[in-house]
This record gives C-alpha cells, structure tokens and sequence, in this order.
C-alpha cells in the first residue's frame, strides 16, 4: 500500500541523491540480523574503538595503568618460581624456572584475561545491543584483542629477563604466528561462545573463574610436557592451550616440543573456533530479546 | 514512480513469555508487555505467546518522513527494533535500501571516564558512521553541543545537560540514507529542543528518509508527511500525517473493561474482600485510556467487603513508562474511612495539567495492610497522555520537557522599581 499522496513538490526539490552503489538490505527470520563478514568489516572501526576504549578506560581508571599488563603474568611467575621451582623442585626444560614460568604464563594469561573478561563482556554491555545495532561479536571480541595487546606489552618483561638469563632467541621463532593463531582461535572460539551463553544463562558467570583455575593446572605453565606420561599426552593436549604455551616457549626459547601436541592442538582450536562462532550467530538474533 | 526504500511484508514478531525470559528483561519492557498482553484478546493470549507484530505490511518511499504512533504496547518499538536489526523478525521479510542509523536512545555506548572527544569518535562508531564521516563532521557536533571548551574532559564531569545535547549532537550528524528515530530524542532544555527539531526538519529536507516515533502528536505533525498506526500489533492506519493524527486520537480506545475484568479473574479470592471493578477514566473524554494532559482524570475501584478489616486500605501506584514509581497514594491518606459490609467505591481525581505527556501505568493495590494484598502488581492499566492543551501549549512547537511532571504553577512576572 502506498503510504501517501502528498504535494510532491518537496520531494522533487530533494530527489534522492545517489550515494554509492544501492544496496539493499534484506531482514528475514532466517537470515535474521546475524551480520556477515561484509557488515563487519563495514564496520571495522567500531572493533578499533572498543579496543580503544577499553586500554584507555583502564590506563586512565587505575592508578597503576598499564603496569597491570606486566602484574598479571610478573606476580604469579614470582610465585610459581619459589614454590614450583624452589621449593617443589620442578623440572623446565633445563631453563631457568622464572623464565620458564614466565614464558608459559604469558600466553596462559592472554587466555584467561580473554576469556573471563570477554565472557562477561556481552552481559555489560545489553544497554548497548539493545539499543542499537552492530556486529554483537565486536564486543568479545574487543575484549579478546585487548588482552592480546596486553600480552605484547607483557613481553617485555620477557625480553628482559631473556638478557637477565643470557637466553638467545631461538630460531624457531618463525612458527611463532602459528603458535599465535592456535591461541587465537581457541580463545576467539571459547570467548564467543561463552559470552553469548552467559547472556542466556547468568550462571556462567560463575563458572568461568572456576573453569579458568582448573585449567591453568591442566596446561604446561608451571611444569613441563615432559613430566605428563606419554599415553595421556595426546588426551591432555586435546586442550589446544597445552600446544599453544608448549608452542609459545619452544618458538622463543626454543624448549623441546611434541609435534603431535601441537596438531592435536591446532585441530582442538579449529573446531573450538568454528563451533563457537557458529553458535555465537545462531544466538545472536535471539540477544535483544532475552537479555 | 514507485520507489520504495522500505519494504514490509507480512512482518510477524512472537515473544515468549516464559519464567526463563522474565528476569533478564528490563522494567520498561515488561510495563508495556504486560499492557500490551492484556489489552490484546486476553483469550488468546494463551500460555507464553504473544505477538507484539502480525502481518505488518507497508511501504515507504524515499524521501518521505513518517510518523510511527499508537499507544504502548502496539508494536512500535518492536517494528523499530526489527528494522534496526535490534531484532529479527518470527515471519516475513523486510527490504530496505541503504544505509539504516537509528536514534533509538540517546548516548548509547558512552563512557564516563573518557573526554568528550573521544567518546565522540566510539559514539559515531557505534552508531555506525565511519572514521572519516565523524572527523568530518567533528567541528559540526562540538558546536552544535555547545560543549567547545569540555571537549578533552571527560564526560563524567560534564553537567547531565552537556552530557545529553552532546549525544544527540553526534547522533543528529548521522549520514544514513534511512533514520530511525524515537522520541526519546527529546533532550535538553526548550532552546536546544528547538535546535533538535530544526535538525531533524534539515535531515527530512535533504531527501533522506526518516521514521519517526513519538506521541507528541503536534511534533510528529510537524516533522512528517505520512503516518502509520499501529494497533495491537497491526497496521490500523496510514496515510497522510494529519488525517491519520486525528482519526487515532478520536477512535484508539484503550484498557477496555472487559480486558481488565480478565486481569482481575486472575486473582487468588480472599475471604474479605472482592474486586468488583477497576475503571480509568476521564470525564468528558470517551477515549478510555487516552486522555488528555490537561483535564483531569479517574481512578475507580468497586470492591465489596465481606469480612470487615480495620486496615482494609486502596490505592494505587502511578508509573511512568520508565518503570518510575511517580507516586503512591491511598484512600485513607487524608483521613480513615470506616467500612462496613457491603459494596464500595473509591474515587481518586488525578488532577489535569500535572503530568506529562506519555504512558503510565496504574497499579492498584487493595488489601488489609500489612497483612496480605489482594491486588499489588496483579492488575496494571495502560494511560496515555496526550497533549492538546494546557501547560507548555506555548513551546508545543519545541520538544518534549525532561521531567515527569508538567505542572501548572502560578507564575507571576512584573516589572521591577
């Protein structure tokens, strides 16, 4: 139906200006409001903002700043290296232990920081997507990357204490992208898919600081892979941050690495990817209704 | 030539309402659920379904700015949260070519710690304008804020005035093709209302498009060509702006009795005390539930005591459409009435010229303080207010005024010496 028959004089003084080429866009319950890769990248500077936001927010809310992406692996490689290292006498690869430590808490933190701050970071931000409209992965996301630019800041202290211990840079740090992508994409994978369940359910929220702590003693940080039996080794690196932090200190330390580790762990990563994104848009058109 | 730039079918929207989904959803929403819900054919409104749109079908052409009215609970919101892509729709399909911004709030995505600049940027980020639009229009919407010389503080010690013409100041440079706009747009002081109004009229004469919702009738008047009316979820009306304004004010009929007669069966019986009836109206308006902001309107509750309780008290809350609680009052504010056996009424007149224009709910609550409530939360009947005249009849050409209260005040202006 025709919505009116108005004097059209207004209308020619203002004919539609042609601006690029049309596009039209099509809502359907199937194709729902889940945005496609073009709608992203349409708006790819909102990631860049919300990344922005979030540095800038906490260099400016907290008194120690940035000094917070050093803390949060420096503290507990202090720890780990007087008791694990110390005290229980464990083995690192004929490292030394606070480098050891240190070299396997930088990607555990990427990780945990990633997920509990994205996990959460939907449920922050419903006055946000209820409000208007924009790719709703941008905001785990932006969380994700955030901690990722954390993580580069904290390699510093690594760097310095690599001078401290005379530790060359191994050559295996060619394969470090790949290390970075299994990373990546285990933790894009599980902080998409956490955060659009925590919107669902509240509980999550609980769970997750629960779940982080669990797995910190399931992973390599403060023991090496050699010390878990060889028949478990491919069941326990089925948790693809097993191959990311033994992947991590053998490209820069160049610590002894189990191949089959890292392909089980790059496969875990995969399928942690795309399950989690897929069920992060099967949700998606769902989130302003029920959050 | 047909040129439509929006495209409805069949548009069909289902909520559940489920225990699952009730906690996690905001006041406002539940307020104009629950309104809605029972307004509809209570019959039908069975076990967790409802739909808030059915078989919504309309075209828009370009260029055309479009008034969305009906009283709350119609669907507008909803229809603007499905063409936003807030939403997606349970059936049907829409079309719409270009570029979509919408104002469905104001300031959304602000963030206190960071200085007026910054959140300039992420605002327009989120809204969905590029980097480069929002550098270009920078110096537009720093003064058209008024805000020049806080733009590197942050926006936490701006005044809540600042912090408003700020944000619809970096919404109003929205470049999209189609706008969506919702009243909440209605910001500021009355100077800067009318700097918004002029804005928008700028925006409908460059040919974009524009929806626009709100019930002040005289804004949408003014701002649209077109209007479409919704009502329980459908299209009632569409057409030209005036004609489709006046028909929905005389003929919209709101809260029928037979609507809130279904609420009150839904109540556990007590032994002392029955609800019989629970009207609102006002006098010399047949429009029930639609009311004008400058008489006066009634709060009737008929019940009939069967069990003779000192403490029997009645009254009722009145919510604005936010979820505030405006004010609570009770028949025995002023003074005990005795109660005897038998059938009673108490009256409440809610005076003209207090209110402003918009939706309330009224929610009764009877029973025998402290002990047990027979009504408290059970039963909530939609208002609207609608302004023809009366206070603030002189700036009806500005926007609506912040507050919740509109009252007429006497005022005195004389010369001085």
């Amino acid at each position: 139906m025709k919505l009116h028959d108005l004097p059209r004089q207004l209308r020619t003084a203002c004919e539609p200006r042609k601006t690029g080429p049309e596009m039209a866009t099509v809502i359907t319950p199937s194709a729902g409001n889940a945005p496609g890769l073009s709608d992203m990248w349409e708006q790819r500077e909102l990631l860049y903002y919300l990344v922005l936001r979030d540095v800038s927010v906490r260099y400016k809310q907290t008194s120690l700043g940035l000094a917070w992406a050093f803390l949060q692996p420096l503290l507990p490689a202090i720890v780990f290296t007087v008791f694990f290292g110390k005290l229980a006498n464990l083995p690192s690869d004929g490292m030394p232990y606070a480098l050891f430590s240190y070299a396997g808490l930088l990607p555990w933190t990427f990780f945990s920081s990633s997920v509990s701050q994205a996990s959460l970071s939907l449920v922050n931000s419903t006055s946000l997507f209820t409000k208007v409209y924009f790719p709703r992965v941008f905001i785990p996301l932006a969380s994700i990357v955030t901690a990722g630019f954390d993580a580069i800041v904290s390699s510093v202290v690594l760097v310095g204490l690599m001078l401290y211990y005379h530790t060359p840079l191994s050559a295996n740090i060619v394969f470090l992208p790949l290390v970075v992508a299994i990373a990546a994409a285990f933790t894009i994978g599980s902080g998409t898919f956490l955060s659009a369940s925590a919107i669902r359910y509240r509980d999550v929220r609980y769970i997750i600081p629960f779940m982080i702590q669990m797995l910190l003693f399931l992973c390599p940080v403060a023991y090496p892979a050699s010390i878990v039996p060889e028949k478990w080794r491919l069941v326990w690196a089925l948790n693809p941050m097993v191959a990311a932090v033994e992947g991590f200190r053998w490209s820069v330390l160049g610590t002894p690495l189990d191949v089959r580790t890292m392909g089980v762990g790059a496969v875990g990563a995969a399928v942690v990817l795309v399950a989690g994104v897929k069920y992060f848009q099967k949700v998606e058109s769902t989130f302003a209704d029920i959050a | 030539m047909k040129n439509p730039v929006i495209r409805v079918e069949g548009l069909g929207k289902r909520y559940w309402l489920g225990q699952n989904t009730a906690p996690y959803e905001t006041l406002r929403d539940s307020i104009a659920r629950l309104g809605s819900v029972f307004r509809r054919q209570p019959a039908q409104a069975a076990r967790g379904e409802f739909w808030a749109l059915r078989d919504v079908g309309f075209e828009i052409e370009r260029g055309d700015t479009v008034a969305l009215v009906g009283r709350n609970g119609a669907g507008k919101s909803t229809l603007l949260k499905i063409l936003s892509r807030i939403t997606a729709p349970t059936r049907g399909r829409v079309e719409l070519h270009g570029r979509v911004g919408s104002l469905l709030e104001v300031g959304t995505g602000f963030h206190p710690e960071l200085t007026g600049r910054e959140n300039i940027f992420l605002n327009g980020a989120i809204l969905g304008m590029r980097r480069r639009e929002i550098a270009r229009s920078f110096d537009q919407i720093v003064a058209f804020s008024g805000v020049e010389a806080f733009v590197d503080t942050p926006v936490k010690r701006y005044s809540s005035g600042m912090h408003t013409r700020l944000a619809f100041a970096v919404a109003a440079h929205l470049e999209t093709e189609i706008l969506l706009v919702d009243e909440v747009l209605a910001v500021g002081d009355a100077e800067f209302q009318k700097k918004c109004l002029g804005k928008m009229q700028d925006v409908a004469h460059e040919g974009r498009t524009v929806i626009f919702v709100s019930h002040n009738m005289s804004a949408c008047a003014q701002l649209c060509r077109s209007a479409v009316a919704l009502q329980n979820g459908q299209v009632w009306l569409t057409g030209n702006v005036h004609e489709v304004i006046k028909k929905y004010l005389i003929e919209v009929s709101a809260s029928s009795p037979t609507a809130v007669h279904a609420q009150l069966a839904l109540l556990r019986p007590d032994p002392a005390l029955r609800v019989l009836d629970i009207r609102v109206f006002q006098l010399g308006n047949d429009n029930r539930g639609n009311f004008f902001t400058h008489l006066p309107f009634e709060i009737e509750m008929t019940y009939e005591v069967t069990v003779v309780e000192r403490n029997l008290r009645v009254g009722f809350d009145l919510i604005a459409n936010d979820g505030a609680l405006l004010f609570r009052a009770f028949d025995d504010d002023m003074r005990r009435h005795e109660r005897r056996l038998g059938v009673f009424t108490s009256r409440c007149q809610v005076p003209g010229n207090l209110l402003m224009p918009g939706d309330y709910v009224v929610s009764p609550s009877i029973g025998i303080d402290p002990d047990r409530w027979i009504v408290h939360k059970d039963v909530s009947i939609g208002v609207q207010l609608m302004q023809i005249d009366g206070v603030n009849m002189t700036y009806m050409d500005t926007y609506r005024r912040p507050g919740y209260l509109m009252p007429e005040l006497a005022w005195n202006v004389v010369p001085r010496g």
